[in-house]
């Protein structure tokens, strides 16, 4: 089981701001595949990966990063903090 | 070294005076405020601020740790808000403490282009019109190349 969070228009895009999930996905691309096979709206979420930033246990991560252990991903929109 | 990730306002000035009361053994103190800016329109009714709790206070404290090592900082403070501000609001503030003050500009400057891109806030714009997520800027990820 993994957590899956999704912040700012990802997570009103997809409806909801967390979710867990069962998954044998070995990276973060096989996981958003796998989640964008789901239902449109996901599809939608995930069609542009380079508006998107992921972290893998709250550190920022790459989309090809293993998911082996992880137990808490989250996708999100380029950050717009100070 | 403080972080303070909060939905209620901040008092800069009283800020400003208890980390200078606190800081031992430096000569410059440089602060820096940010305000909500008000929509280029001028009709901006609410700035929401949302944030990633967890992976933000361990990402400001990344970055202030970082700044404290690389300038060897006498200390230094962090101050981000959430939730929903107004025109004018202060949002955010950093402080930095060091022996000279070319140490705490710097370091005060490399806090200000981190905070923009590596800590988990998201800001949303909500106008007459609408709402509308406020987007990155390429200058702000340019600018963490200067680091």
């Amino acid at each position: 089981m993994i957590d899956v969070l999704y912040f700012a228009w990802v997570r009103e895009r997809i409806g909801l701001p967390r979710e867990r999930i069962e998954t044998s996905a070995a990276t973060v691309n096989d996981l958003i595949a796998e989640l964008s096979a789901r239902e449109e709206r996901y599809a939608l979420a995930f069609s542009d990966l380079s508006s998107l930033r992921v972290a893998l246990d709250q550190e920022l991560a790459d989309f090809d990063a293993p998911l082996a252990g992880v137990r808490e991903v989250a996708f999100f929109p380029p950050m717009t903090g100070g | 070294m403080r972080i303070a990730v909060q939905s209620e306002a901040f008092d800069m000035g009283a800020e400003a005076n208890r980390f200078a009361a606190a800081v031992q053994g430096a000569g410059a103190i440089v602060t820096f405020t940010g305000i909500v800016r008000d929509s280029a329109s001028g009709d901006l009714d609410v700035m929401e601020i949302e944030h990633y709790p967890g992976m933000t206070e361990r990402a400001l404290t990344t970055i202030a740790t970082e700044a404290m090592a690389r300038w060897s900082l006498a200390d230094c403070l962090v101050i981000h808000r959430y939730g929903r501000l107004r025109a004018t609001d202060p949002i955010m503030m950093v402080a930095t403490a060091s022996r000279h003050r070319a140490a705490a500009f710097a370091a005060a400057e490399f806090l200000m282009d981190y905070l923009k891109s590596r800590a988990p806030f998201w800001k949303k714009e909500i106008t007459r019109q609408g709402a509308d997520w406020v987007a990155a800027r390429d200058e702000d990820e340019a600018a963490l190349k200067r680091w």
